[in-house]
């Protein structure tokens, strides 16, 4: 059906176009006066008057039918079922199931008649966005051809559509943004505040609990397994494994970003930046597994040669390669910036006498600090918000510990853990998940703010 | 302090002064600088008296700044360029390979074209060389070396009381001192001036040429200029660079005057540059 | 002239360090400069040797798996198993049961193992994948039914393994003495007279073994040994100087006594309990290779079949196909919104305060962890708008949306590169604001954003994490056939197959993970040759 719909529309629209065209470069040949757009425009304008309409009918349209649809069968059922979140959902889901001839086993009358309902709406629903929609097209095209004439300014009126849909694209970004906030934020109030589910935690108990324990009684029957929301273990596994990659990577990434820019030939550069770059491409989950089954044992090896007890799932080790990842972070970074230093400043160290070196720390670095510490802070970020090397080779028990051989979990590893796989969308458990995102998006928002506040200064400074 | 060590210097410094032929300070014989495959510099025979400033000027791209460059060897910063010839202060060679130029860049000290103060405070843009080349046993001696230095290049009063602030927040004219202060400050014998003007504003130009013309009694001072008016003013001899030959080169006056060379006098009644 | 001494200006009070005394400065603060380049270089180079390492150690391990074991055997295609009624019904040769004829080619090609545990150890050498294989070619030549043909019937994860690796290490030397057997197969007794079993019990004295009966119980935990004799082989299990007992793994002829160099002591030196395979698997497998009927081949199937629960079996084509799919959707997407964009921001957009949340939004949007798309696919593309799970179009989506703000950065940079006087021209010549970015600007920027969009893609083909939220990792076995099939993704069935404890698993990850790797370097390869071809200096 979506199918067939988006074949009138596009017949549609290369219709328009064509006879908008057509009638245009009629006129424009018998007329005395000139046209004042090209016929291509009074074609692209018709074609835009048919397009538009009908896609917005299509989107806003299908939407509203699914809601309709919904909300008829859900009447269906007895309040009970209306009334609690979880219920409702699990029936509509069974609804939709039936009407798609998926669902297995039998089906109550109920069930039978709110399917009926469903599919019946649907049906109705779907004539109506196609008599819609090309009734739509044809008051378009016939508006559009009425209006060719020799002074129509169909290239104004045409780019001012185009203009929308460039600022529309634009809003795409706004959108995305506001997509996160909403979902994350909503469903984070509802963790702390929504009285209908059951074992949510209090906000300070959130923030400052110290054990962390998602697990609980997915049915009655499983008895009452004791959960505890305390976020306080998650924040130090993460930041103990970021303090590791930040270890790892600082020193390897600024000292590599220095030699590049300062010591390096043209042609060491030449084979050196592509390193960097493939390793900056190797994609997070290539790192994890390599964090898994080749440094993890090293570690555990190396720490057991000298009498240390490193747990399988260290923190070290995933901290080790997690700073892997980093270091072509920082380096181009921080090469960037170095690069932006102006020469001058060092033409007139090396004329005082000052060696390369002496050069470099008293002068380069102090005049590259600002965007230096925003590389370090964005390369923080994103080890905060890195999942996939913590997911394979960090663990799952929220420890409490800053021992770096023992095994921590992180914030990401357990929206991970708690979202793939079977979940309700209305336990605390999963509603946990979100607070967690909200809080990663919060905390990796506030740094990059910050980084790019001390970037566009620092810009500022030398241009 | 010790300040008998500092008076010998100074008297070193203050040997009478006479117009006639003083000993050479710089003496550069058959220079040649190429870029790579470009002839930069051809053939430059020059000396260089000590106590006095002399002027290179010229029209653009004509070698004048690359010849200043090769006096304190900051040309050794860019790859492709390679000097030939003899380049020597007080008879020295100063590309012989037993030289170190971190050394060599200590006697000769370069004030450029911008103003480039580090981004440190004003006192420690000053502090910088003789902390690095360690010049001083401790803080009160680099405190004098520090006041010395802004009092000689005529910034002590203007900055006395805020000698912490960032060197980049003064004034163009004021930076420009304090990158003066900042290379007498160890007490180098030739300063090296690559249009240190052509960024200021004529008030802050005319101090800086003040500034040279006091310090002229104690160092040999190169300056590049682009404007004739300012060669005229602050240099006692002119060489006139052209297409990377050193065309003329004596007292100022007579160059201004009555220039041996039709190129010369061209440039300096402005048929061309 | 004496009373018109110049006036001293202000000495520098420098205190000049002795010649010595600078000598030595020098030479310290050289010292200093070498070893802070020594460090960068040092930095460099560890981070290449990181690189170096990671990149060696995932081909070494995925090498083994771009190849497969097979073993050629006569199969008889029994007519009475695979087409009882003879009408060749292709509903009928589908459903017939393959394995039986696999197995008895198998019981054919070594005969005589006996006992119901043997017999199944003998058939899981084999691989399930062999039945299917010969169904495939039933089905495909119909006329083979009735035949004997010569097929390569593919072999066990482990027993695969086991010929890529180093087997049991056998080594044999020859006994001394007389020794007798009880009977010729299943639990028997090694007797000696004149105690030639004394050797063996003074190797395995190095060995902490329980006595019982006054023999040593030999471990799993050590290497193996057996006796070969009267043309079988017997795994010992306890052995005193003048007795042994053990399990016949290969019959033997007959009963009775072997007399000096007619036995030997066999040694497997890898012990049992460190391998996959059992010592009664490895004089299978042996016995196989000796036959030299086994054969090792490329691994076609890993490219096309979809994933399994046998390591053997398993392929990528299904997260090939998955993938492609979900970064056509990216594709189509973020390309024409980004650049479009991209235009908006940098050519139409007044410059005012909303103007500029969009800039500040777009950079931050760049830097949220991938996670939180996730979560943004997983609350509202899949609970609000209820589209399905596991579908390449969610992921498509989440994965635009990620790669969107690359792309807009990119493309704004390319824009930004054509110089104004560009526009001016068209402009001047009476063309629309429109008209002269689309004709003008735009053409001109295309390499920079084509580089911009590959490295974009190739950032989304890396991706993994938020395609877990909106359930990409999901076992499917199918190969999807549209945008809203279950599916998964390379990256997804990396880490899936990272997670599974078979060793051929960790190999079949290592090779995904080198295709995947591939596919990057294409990309990124492309990246740079674009720049590199139309890179334009204004």
């Amino acid at each position: 059906m979506t199918v067939a719909y988006f074949a009138v529309l596009a017949a549609l629209t290369f219709a328009a176009y064509a006879v908008a065209v057509r009638r245009s470069s009629a006129i424009a040949v018998a007329g005395p006066v000139r046209l004042h757009s090209l016929p291509a425009y009074h074609g692209l304008l018709a074609a835009s008057v048919v397009l538009v309409p009908m896609l917005l009918i299509y989107l806003i349209g299908s939407q509203l039918v699914t809601t309709l649809a919904t909300s008829n069968a859900l009447s269906q059922f007895p309040a009970d079922v209306q009334s609690d979140v979880m219920k409702s959902g699990s029936a509509l889901r069974d609804v939709r199931n039936l009407a798609a001839g998926q669902h297995s086993g039998d089906a109550s009358p109920v069930l039978t008649s709110a399917a009926a309902t469903y599919s019946a709406w649907l049906e109705r629903g779907t004539y109506a966005i196609y008599g819609a929609g090309i009734l739509a097209a044809f008051l378009g095209l016939a508006m559009s051809l009425a209006s060719i004439k020799p002074s129509f300014r169909a290239r104004t009126h045409f780019e001012s559509v185009v203009n929308i849909v460039l600022m529309a694209c634009a809003g795409v970004a706004i959108l995305t943004t506001i997509g996160i906030v909403a979902s994350v934020f909503t469903e984070t109030m509802r963790f702390f505040f929504d009285p209908a589910i059951k074992g949510r935690p209090g906000v300070l108990e959130f923030l400052f609990g110290t054990e962390w324990n998602p697990q609980q009684a997915m049915r009655a029957d499983q008895g009452d397994i004791k959960s505890a929301y305390g976020f306080i273990p998650l924040l130090t596994g993460t930041l103990l494994i970021t303090f590791i990659a930040i270890c790892v990577a600082g020193p390897l990434g600024l000292l590599s970003a220095i030699y590049l820019a300062e010591y390096a030939t043209p042609k060491m550069r030449k084979y050196a930046k592509p390193v960097l770059e493939i390793l900056a491409g190797i994609p997070t989950v290539v790192l994890g597994f390599f964090a898994a089954l080749t440094v993890a044992p090293l570690v555990r090896g190396a720490g057991a040669s000298i009498g240390l007890d490193v747990a399988s799932e260290s923190a070290l080790a995933a901290g080790l390669v997690m700073g892997m990842m980093i270091i072509p972070f920082i380096s181009s970074l921080s090469d960037d910036v170095i690069n932006a230093v102006p020469q001058s400043l060092r033409d007139g160290a090396f004329a005082l006498g000052a060696t390369k070196s002496e050069t470099i720390k008293q002068v380069v670095l102090p005049a590259a600090l600002p965007g230096i510490v925003s590389a370090f802070m964005l390369a923080i970020s994103r080890a905060i918000g890195e999942t996939m090397i913590v997911v394979m080779a960090a663990g799952l028990a929220a420890n409490l510990t800053i021992n770096p051989l023992d095994a921590v979990t992180t914030i990401t590893v357990q929206i991970k853990t708690i979202l793939v796989g079977d979940q309700e969308f209305d336990s605390a458990k999963t509603l946990a998940a979100f607070a967690l995102g909200f809080v990663l998006f919060f905390v990796t928002l506030i740094l990059n703010f910050i980084a790019q506040r001390f970037v566009r200064k620092y810009r500022e400074q030398y241009d | 302090m010790d300040m008998t060590v500092a008076n010998r210097i100074e008297a070193e410094r203050l040997a009478p002064v006479t117009t006639a032929a003083k000993p050479a300070k710089v003496t550069a014989k058959d220079v040649n600088v190429y870029y790579g495959e470009k002839h930069a510099l051809k053939h430059v025979n020059v000396d260089i008296p000590d106590r006095g400033v002399m002027s290179f000027i010229g029209p653009s791209g004509c070698g004048k700044s690359t010849f200043l460059r090769c006096i304190n060897r900051m040309n050794d910063t860019i790859s492709s360029c390679k000097v030939t010839g003899l380049i020597t202060i007080d008879n020295q060679d100063i590309y012989d390979p037993a030289l170190d130029v971190v050394q060599l860049r200590a006697r000769v000290g370069m004030v450029f074209q911008k103003p480039n103060p580090f981004p440190k405070s004003i006192y420690d843009n000053v502090a910088y060389g003789p902390r690095i080349h360690g010049l001083a046993n401790n803080k009160s001696e680099l405190d004098q070396i520090v006041t010395a230095s802004l009092e000689k290049a005529g910034l002590w009063g203007e900055v006395k009381d805020r000698l912490q602030d960032s060197g980049t927040g003064l004034s163009g004219g004021q930076q420009q001192r304090l990158c003066i202060a900042r290379a007498i400050a160890v007490n180098p014998e030739v300063i090296l001036m690559d249009e240190p003007c052509s960024a200021l504003d004529p008030i802050a130009t005319a101090k800086i040429e003040t500034l040279i013309d006091d310090l002229r009694s104690n160092y040999c001072i190169i300056i590049v200029t682009h404007s004739m008016q300012q060669a005229a003013r602050v240099s006692q001899r002119t060489a006139f660079f052209h297409l990377g030959t050193l065309v003329e080169e004596g007292p100022t006056e007579q160059i201004f005057s009555m220039p041996h060379d039709q190129r010369t006098q061209d440039y300096i009644t402005g048929r061309f540059g | 002239m004496t009373d018109i001494v110049p006036q001293p200006a202000p000495v520098i009070p420098v205190r000049r360090p002795s010649a010595e005394q600078s000598a030595t400065r020098l030479k310290s603060r050289y010292a200093v400069e070498r070893r802070f380049k020594a460090l960068g270089l040092g930095s460099l180079m560890l981070t290449g040797l990181f690189l170096l390492l990671l990149l060696a150690n995932i081909t070494l391990n995925a090498i083994p798996a771009f190849s497969e074991h097979a073993a050629v055997m006569d199969v008889t295609l029994d007519p009475a198993v695979i087409d009882p009624d003879g009408k060749k019904d292709p509903a009928i040769l589908a459903a017939a049961d393959y394995a039986s004829l696999t197995r008895a080619a198998l019981m054919t090609a070594i005969p005589g193992v006996e006992g119901r545990a043997a017999k199944k150890q003998l058939a899981s050498v084999m691989s399930s994948g062999a039945a299917d294989d010969l169904r495939a070619k039933v089905l495909a030549d119909p006329s083979l039914i009735g035949k004997t043909i010569k097929f390569p019937m593919l072999l066990s994860d482990d027993a695969d393994l086991y010929f890529k690796g180093e087997g049991v290490k056998a080594s044999s030397r020859p006994g001394t003495g007389t020794i007798t057997a009880s009977d010729s197969k299943g639990q028997i007794t090694l007797t000696s007279a004149d105690n030639a079993f004394a050797a063996l019990t003074d190797t395995v004295s190095k060995f902490d073994l329980e006595k019982d009966d006054g023999g040593l119980v030999l471990k799993s935990s050590m290497p193996s040994h057996l006796v070969a004799l009267n043309g079988g082989l017997v795994k010992l299990s306890k052995i005193s100087p003048s007795s042994a007992t053990g399990e016949v793994l290969t019959p033997l002829t007959s009963a009775g006594p072997a007399v000096g160099s007619a036995w030997q002591f066999v040694t497997y030196g890898a012990p049992e309990g460190n391998r996959q395979v059992n010592d009664q698997a490895a004089t299978f497998l042996e016995k196989l290779k000796a036959s030299g009927v086994v054969q090792k081949n490329f691994n076609w199937r890993f490219f096309t079949s979809g994933d399994s629960r046998e390591p053997e079996l398993a392929g990528i084509r299904g997260a090939l196909v998955g993938t492609f799919l979900t970064l056509l959707v990216t594709l189509s997407l973020c390309v024409p919104i980004g650049v479009l964009a991209a235009i908006y921001l940098e050519e139409f957009a007044p410059k005012n305060w909303l103007t500029h949340i969009i800039e500040v939004n777009i950079n931050n949007l760049a830097a949220v962890p991938s996670i939180v798309f996730g979560l943004l696919g997983l609350a509202v593309f899949l609970n609000y708008f209820g589209l399905p799970r596991s579908a390449p179009l969610v992921g498509g989506l989440v994965l635009a949306l990620l790669v969107l703000p690359t792309i807009i950065i990119a493309a704004r940079a390319a824009i930004k590169s054509v110089p104004p006087s560009i526009r001016e021209a068209a402009i001047g010549l009476g063309a629309s604001k429109q008209q002269a970015v689309f004709h003008h600007v735009l053409p001109l920027a295309m390499p920079g954003i084509m580089t911009g969009t590959i490295i974009g893609m190739a950032h989304a083909l890396g991706e993994t994490a938020p395609l877990l939220m909106i359930g990409m990792i999901a076992f499917i076995v199918d190969v999807p056939k549209g945008l809203t099939d279950a599916a998964t993704v390379l990256p997804v069935q990396i880490f899936l197959w990272s997670d599974l404890p078979e060793a051929a698993f960790q190999q079949r990850t290592a090779a995904a993970i080198v295709v995947l790797l591939a596919f990057l370097l294409l990309m990124n390869g492309a990246a740079i040759w674009l720049r590199n071809k139309f890179e334009r200096r204004w």
